[in-house]
């Protein structure tokens, strides 16, 4: 698939990264910026083009004609929108995903609809983000929570701790320890390393666990992985940016909520906006501070400004000082694989949470949603199989039968309204949403290739 | 020094084994004609294998991605190790040694064209078509076609690209894939080979003379099958058909394929390069043509214009194909010929020396330099074909005229301390870096490189490896910082 990404920063770099590595993808990036596109096409295989994002010249330097995907996500909103306003006006680019951060925006759906802006699909890292750290709050213990099938069903990612019933066990007792509650468990990282999840397979202290449940299920499951904590009460977060502000929002109602944010501005701002929030003044990495507002007693304090190192500080600081659980935001993964080892507990990567997103528009016709996980090692997918039982090689089949690459778990069906956790027996209908786990994402060819129709039958 | 050079090794020995296939074409024609290289063709086409098999199987450990450093150092050695192999076969079917057969391979690789081998019209068909067919190889380049055909090069694969390909400015791709990219600069090279191969078919020559024009044409090489060049046919449809694809040979291979996507005419006009060529070359015939009859040397007009042109640009376009002993005119004419050579051929072609575009940046540098005198405060960008040039690129071209000219120097120097005259040792060095072919004096279209000692015949071929790969990617390996970890 041909692909032109507008922008290079952070997000454009990871999309140019993930979408380059498939094979199939020939991506060109545009940037104004020479040297930061100079460095980019040093280490990916890709083309650059040197300009105004939004520039038809610039736009046909890059190939516009013959692209299939325009993905607009430079740090304007305006651009974006222009740039596939223009794409669709006079190259009729027929898929355009543009990153829309401002909620003035996005909350007109009229906007992007008909006779609209052209923009056939809005994402809004900001939004995601806030949604995942909300998600992170709302299930104390879980590593990652992603959601399928509109949230029915949720893929966890836990870490096991001493103390949890499943913990030094088979996995197959689980069944014996909760009996009510069907989930599957995906994969299992040991050490950095997958192995495979069986019935034999024991659980130790410390493995990484990625297990699928409906979501009325999933603190059950969770239960049985590490002992349960206590409802988070209690929130600290550091940066009063977009993230921040959103989430501030959208957790005050139920939570206590503290946001400090060192701009006096911009904190007048926020605390015009939010109601029963406490805006604080200050600086998020000063001792007094925290202390003067009791960091030994948060739930959770999660550091979510603009700068990743002064998050990585505030979050170290104040889990010295006391609080339970803390996050930091963190654009680099080689920082976020260095300090989930660390104190802190929970590094969020925006890219990683945003890229998926992404990807699921730009993969082949079925899929429907993509999770990138471990820093892209491993992936999430939801497909939607389409077809007749003679023409599909999965439609018609119990999943006993259905030939999965290596590395590759079935982990739920989901049939409308229903949730059907994987066990070998389900057959699969069409139009069944089917939620799989791969834990080498180089097999990922191959399980597209299952899911095509097989249209040389027709 | 092991984790550095093994992985690179790992690579060299695919592209090593890729091109022992390479010698199946020769040794086809061999066993057709029965000739008396047969064994030679056979015993290389095994031991090129073989040392490529059993280096990737000593080094498979060692696998990994590619780095910026690996590539220049994958370059570096496919060139200075190829034509060692390359040469095998001269060397087992000829009464050479291995110096020779070590030049005359680097001489067909790096499209260079001259040769120490004399009697080239009695030569089995075989070699002959091995040192055209190396000349061709080398035109595109080896690691150009290994990036093509491998795909497990990956993103290394770019890097390797930029350290072959000539010009300044390497970074724009025809397509997004590196891969892709190699592969339609081939297709584009091969059709107008097989181009030049028909209309030479038609022109007079037989096929097998068409085959071999056509890749010396094309790789702008100068290799021929017979010791008087083309001067043998002594046919002025055949001049016009070479001098044509030279002429397209010597012209950025990007730009041929932008017109022919386009389909029309228009990439030729927007690439400032090309125009500069064409008018630096047209001037030159017509000037040269003039200065011959004004000389005597030719008694009409006609007859001088046919001589000049041929030779002007065969020489400037650094192919080195000749149909007259253009050594023997009045010095100026030769001379200029020679420096033509430095500067005609266009970035991203199969030519070589200095490439128009470094002499496009430079002049306007100096153009620059000079009106910042008169208004100091001056603000003026430096432009090429209307595109802003930035100041690294200038500074990298300073740099490299820099290099290549100590280079011409130094080696000038030590040809002459190793007794050669001094005509012949400033062209030879001049003709070898530009990978032009004949000098003059000595080593002049009359004669050959077989009359250098071996000494003098590796400085030539050392000259040649500096030109082909513009002299940056050789010297680098001899940075003490390419080697420490």
């Amino acid at each position: 698939m041909k692909i032109i990404i507008l922008g290079a920063g952070q997000v454009g770099r990871t999309a140019a990264y993930h979408l380059s590595r498939e094979e199939a993808n020939d991506v060109t990036v545009i940037d104004s910026n020479e040297d930061c596109l100079r460095d980019l096409q040093d280490r990916l295989d890709i083309r650059t083009v040197t300009g105004n994002a939004a520039s038809p010249r610039v736009l046909e330097a890059a190939g516009i004609g013959n692209t299939d995907i325009l993905v607009a996500l430079t740090n304007s909103d305006e651009v974006n929108m222009l740039a596939c306003q223009v794409a669709w006006t006079l190259y009729r680019t027929p898929k355009k995903i543009a990153r829309v951060r401002s909620s003035d925006f996005t909350g007109r759906e009229r906007l992007f609809g008909e006779g609209g802006v052209a923009v056939d699909v809005w994402i809004s890292p900001e939004q995601l983000v806030t949604e995942y750290v909300a998600r992170l709050i709302r299930y104390p213990g879980a590593l990652q929570v992603l959601d399928f099938a509109d949230g029915r069903v949720r893929l966890v990612g836990i870490r096991a701790r001493q103390g949890g019933p499943l913990v030094g066990e088979a996995l197959r007792t689980l069944r014996e320890h909760i009996p009510n509650i069907d989930t599957r468990v995906a994969a299992i990282y040991r050490a950095g390393k997958s192995i495979k999840p069986e019935g034999a397979t024991v659980i130790a202290d410390g493995d990484e666990i990625f297990f699928l449940a409906a979501r009325k299920d999933i603190r059950a499951v969770m239960r049985e992985m590490r002992r349960e904590e206590a409802p988070v009460r209690r929130v600290v977060i550091a940066g009063g940016g977009n993230i921040g502000l959103r989430l501030a929002s959208e957790l005050e109602g139920k939570n206590q909520v503290k946001l400090i944010e060192r701009d006096n501005k911009r904190a007048r701002r926020i605390a015009e906006k939010l109601s029963s929030t406490t805006v604080l003044h200050g600086d998020a990495a000063d001792e007094e501070l925290l202390l003067e507002e009791n960091i030994d007693s948060a739930d959770v304090f999660a550091a979510l400004t603009n700068s990743e190192e002064a998050n990585i500080l505030s979050a170290m600081l104040a889990k010295r000082l006391g609080a339970h659980k803390v996050m930091a935001l963190i654009n680099k993964p080689s920082y976020a694989e260095l300090i989930e080892s660390g104190s802190i507990d929970i590094a969020i990567s925006p890219q990683t949470v945003t890229i998926g997103s992404l990807l699921a528009h730009v993969r082949h016709g079925d899929v429907v949603r993509v999770h990138s996980l471990r820093r892209g090692a491993a992936e999430a997918l939801e497909v939607v199989v389409h077809g007749e039982a003679d023409n599909s090689r999965v439609i018609g089949r119990r999943i006993e039968e259905i030939a999965l690459p290596e590395g590759t778990t079935l982990g739920a069906v989901v049939r409308g309204d229903e949730v059907m956790i994987a066990h070998h027996d389900v057959t699969v209908q069409p139009d069944d949403h089917l939620i799989l786990f791969l834990t080498d994402r180089r097999h990922l060819e191959a399980v597209e290739k299952l899911f095509q129709g097989s249209a040389s039958f027709l | 020094m092991k984790d550095i050079l093994l992985p690179v090794a790992h690579v060299f020995a695919l592209v090593i084994m890729v091109f022992s296939g390479t010698m199946l074409a020769p040794l086809v024609l061999s066993i057709w004609g029965l000739d008396r290289a047969l064994s030679a063709f056979v015993l290389s086409a095994l031991i090129t294998f073989l040392i490529g098999a059993l280096l990737w199987l000593a080094t498979r450990r060692f696998k990994r991605e590619l780095k910026t450093r690996d590539g220049l150092m994958l370059v570096a050695l496919t060139w200075v190790a190829l034509p060692a192999v390359a040469g095998l076969p001269l060397w087992g079917s000829l009464p050479i040694n291995f110096t020779d057969a070590y030049f005359e391979a680097a001489s067909g690789l790096t499209t260079t064209g001259g040769t120490v081998l004399s009697g080239l019209d009695f030569l089995p068909r075989s070699v002959n078509l091995w040192r055209h067919l190396l000349s061709w190889i080398g035109g595109m380049g080896i690691i150009v076609l290994a990036v093509a055909i491998l795909p497990l090069l990956g993103v290394g694969g770019m890097q390797i690209y930029r350290a072959e390909m000539p010009g300044p400015m390497k970074d724009s791709k025809l397509t997004p894939r590196i891969g892709q990219t190699a592969k339609l600069l081939w297709a584009v090279y091969g059709g107008l080979t097989l181009a030049c191969i028909v209309c030479l078919r038609f022109a007079g020559m037989d096929w097998f003379d068409a085959v071999c024009a056509g890749f010396s044409a094309l790789s702008l090489g100068g290799f021929s099958n017979y010791d008087a060049n083309i001067g043998h046919f002594n046919s002025v449809p055949i001049e016009l058909v070479l001098m044509g694809f030279e002429i397209l040979a010597a012209l950025n291979f990007a730009t041929h394929f932008l017109a022919w996507s386009q389909r029309g005419p228009r990439a030729y006009l927007r690439d400032s390069e090309a125009k500069a060529i064409l008018a630096v070359l047209f001037v030159s015939c017509i000037g040269i043509a003039g200065f011959l009859v004004f000389k005597g040397t030719y008694a009409d007009f006609g007859t001088a214009l046919r001589y000049a042109s041929f030779n002007v640009i065969s020489i400037a376009t650094t192919s080195g194909l000749h149909n007259q002993d253009y050594a023997l005119w009045p010095t100026f004419a030769p001379m200029w010929m020679i420096f033509l050579s430095c500067i005609v051929a266009s970035s991203g072609s199969t030519g070589g020396g200095i490439k128009m575009i470094r002499t496009l940046i430079l002049s306007k540098q100096a153009n620059r330099e000079l009106n910042q005198l008169v208004h100091p405060n001056l603000v003026r960008p430096l432009k090429v074909g209307g595109l802003v040039i930035a100041n690294r690129v200038v500074f990298a071209v300073l740099a490299f005229v820099f290099l290549y000219f100590m280079s011409v120097a130094t080696l000038i120097f030590v040809q002459l301390a190793s007794g050669l005259d001094f005509l012949t040792a400033l062209s030879a060095i001049v003709a070898c870096i530009n990978n032009a072919g004949p000098g003059l004096g000595l080593v002049g279209p009359g004669g050959n490189y077989g009359v250098l000692n071996d000494f003098q015949t590796w400085v030539c071929a050392a000259a040649m490896l500096l030109g082909r790969l513009e002299v940056f990617t050789l010297l680098v390996l001899f940075t003490p910082t390419l080697w420490r970890k």
